[in-house]
């Protein structure tokens, strides 16, 4: 079952406004044109489609509260920043199938009451850049977008902005300000950007996965969607397979695949002895190697102790050391940090420092009871997610491995070899 | 000096924004392309332009890793040392650089051609270990690969 993928895998298809309507593109903008957006909103929430970028918020619900928002104007964003460690699937939609996108993001102009939306694309996806610049100068002249779309009296206009090398950009309100060009510093929610975001105006903003599900949500009914995959969290999933697999790649599959069909059927296997996977990037928490059985949904995953996030399935075989990894993985959020809120801007630092310490042999006892606390203080009070999430995959290690930790700290002995085990 | 290099491409967008303060951004990606880095002169130029604290478009230069308040090299190879990366061996990709190019990591050759960049994930991971030299991207890398690509800019850098 392809949603997103449908065309990108047909032989031939090259991504041009010419393939895409020939595989039926435009068709749901057109369709959608002569509906009411509230006969739009009505078939998206009974799709139950849910945000593909990692927070899992229905998006028939982010789109209705922006259409009942009274301010105007009101925009449509779409969030390209593609930053969580692992993830590379929005890249391959914007470079292969970008007209999906523009199609998406005009129905959810017309829903919302929007003439002007944005694509706020990473500054490191340079290809993807001028493939989308060409892409949407194409729509323009096939009136798919512009003024009076399609012959409708709709009117909307998408603009291209790039980011400049910031993971925290990804999160939304941190995106807008960076939007409006400033440093991407997250802001206080509530209010949520449906109500106040771009200009401070109702902002609908979604990742790219997301609004590439739409047009076929509106060509085939919210129903039709609703039957794929998982009951409770319907629909197809772009999964993202890296590390140490067989066959690294993308693959969109229904979401009730379970981790061990996805890595063993698609990714041909793991590569080496299966240790450990973060399903969710760096943000989520490690699952043992006896825990392939859960199913690759936001619930599923949820009650798993980790989460689905964008679907970034990391493997990591046993020539790893875990907590090499786990410093690595805090030394991420360190350096990417905003610095507005202290729990994260101090945490991410001194949890660094825990970490390179007990790789030098300098751990101490109380070290985990300490790293423990830090984790709950910043899961319980920091500003954005980065910060509440910063401690997850070396939470989860020390959880799953606590003899690896225990081994640095008390016998100063790195088994794997990894750890320096001496100031450096 | 600097500021020459790019004044016509920032006063072009400058001019297609109204002056407004979202086009800090795409200014400040002009002055690194064009010039390498955002210099002093640059910020100074692009405050006044935008009516703005000169110390609003310093934090957003600072703020972001595209951008450099130092001359970086023509050609900036980001290496990617995030987790896929890592497990792969993007510790071998950035001792295979700094062998090639006897620098460290962060720095730039003393003839300003090279500058190596390590950078969290860039969406390459089934390729991984990955970078980016300047807007190409080279995935599966061994030190033999590097050997390789880093003869080809220094080819075109001789022509
Ligand atoms: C630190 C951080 C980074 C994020 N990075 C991304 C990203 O790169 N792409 C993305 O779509 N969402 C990202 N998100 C999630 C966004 O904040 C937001 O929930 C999402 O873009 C909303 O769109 P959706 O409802 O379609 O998922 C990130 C969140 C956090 C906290
Ligand atoms: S949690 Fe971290 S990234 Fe988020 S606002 Fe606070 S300092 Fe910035
Ligand atoms: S982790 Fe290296 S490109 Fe994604």
């Amino acid at each position: 079952m392809k949603v997103i993928l449908k065309n990108i895998e047909k032989e031939g298809y090259d991504g041009s406004i010419a393939s895409y309507i020939s595989e039926g593109g435009y068709e749901a903008l057109k369709i959608a044109l002569k509906k009411t957006p509230e006969d739009i909103l009505s078939e998206l929430k009974k799709s139950k489609l849910v945000g593909r970028g990692g927070a899992a918020f229905p998006t028939g619900m982010k789109w209705e509260f922006a259409r009942n928002s009274k301010e105007t104007p009101k925009y449509v964003v779409c969030n390209a920043d593609e930053g969580e460690p692992g993830t590379f699937k929005d890249r391959l939609i914007l470079e292969n199938d970008p007209h999906m996108l523009i199609e998406a993001m005009a129905i959810a102009g017309f829903t919302v009451g929007a003439s002007q939306g944005f694509i706020y694309i990473r500054g490191e996806y340079f290809k993807a850049y001028d493939v989308l610049t060409a892409a949407i100068e194409d729509a323009v002249k096939n009136n798919c977008l512009g003024n009076n779309i399609l012959g409708s009296d709709f009117s909307f206009n998408i603009s291209l902005y790039r980011g400049a090398g910031a993971y925290v950009c990804g999160e939304e309100t941190a995106l807008l300000d960076s939007l409006e060009g400033k440093k991407g510093q997250s802001r206080v929610k509530p209010p949520f950007p449906t109500f106040v975001g771009y200009q401070n105006k109702p902002t609908v903003l979604n990742n790219v996965e997301t609004l590439s599900n739409v047009p076929q949500i509106i060509l085939n009914g919210g129903d039709w969607y609703s039957k794929i995959g998982s009951a409770d969290c319907p629909g197809t999933k772009l999964y993202c397979l890296s590390g140490d697999v067989k066959k690294p790649g993308v693959y969109e599959l229904p979401t009730g695949i379970t981790l061990k069909e996805l890595i063993d059927t698609y990714g041909g296997g793991v590569d080496g002895k299966l240790k450990a996977v973060l399903p969710g990037g760096v943000s989520s928490s490690f699952l043992a190697a006896d825990q392939l059985d859960v199913k690759m949904d936001y619930p599923s995953l949820q009650k798993a102790g980790s989460m689905l996030g964008s679907a970034a399935v990391m493997v990591v075989n046993d020539t790893h050391c875990m907590v090499d990894l786990a410093k690595r993985c805090t030394e991420f959020f360190d350096y990417e940090s905003c610095g507005k809120c202290t729990p994260c801007r101090e945490g991410t630092k001194r949890a660094r420092e825990i970490f390179i310490n007990m790789s030098q042999a300098a751990g101490e006892a109380t070290d985990i009871a300490l790293l423990k606390e830090l984790q709950d203080v910043m899961y319980d009070t920091s500003r954005c997610g980065l910060g509440q999430a910063a401690m997850n995959a070396a939470g989860s290690a020390m959880d799953k491995f606590p003899s690896e930790f225990e081994k640095h700290i008390t016998k100063k002995n790195c088994e794997l070899g990894i750890c320096p085990m001496e100031k450096v | 000096m600097s500021l020459e290099k790019c004044k016509k491409q920032l006063e072009t967008i400058l001019a297609g924004c109204e002056g407004k303060r979202e086009s800090l951004l795409p200014c400040l990606h002009a002055a690194c392309e064009q010039c390498g880095h955002v210099s002093e002169e640059v910020i100074s130029y692009l405050a006044e332009k935008l009516d703005l604290p000169r110390v609003e478009v310093y934090s957003a230069a600072s703020f972001y890793s595209m951008f450099s308040l130092e001359e970086m090299g023509k050609n900036v190879i980001r290496v990617c040392v995030s987790l896929s990366c890592y497990l792969k061996g993007s510790n071998k990709v950035i001792k295979a650089l700094e062998n090639e190019l006897s620098i460290t990591a962060g720095q730039t050759t003393p003839d300003k051609k090279f500058t190596i960049e390590p950078v969290s994930c860039l969406g390459l991971c089934d390729k991984a270990p990955a970078m980016m030299v300047n807007e190409e991207v080279y995935g599966d890398l061994t030190a033999a690969k590097i050997k390789d690509i880093i003869n080809q800019y220094r080819q075109k850098e001789a022509k």
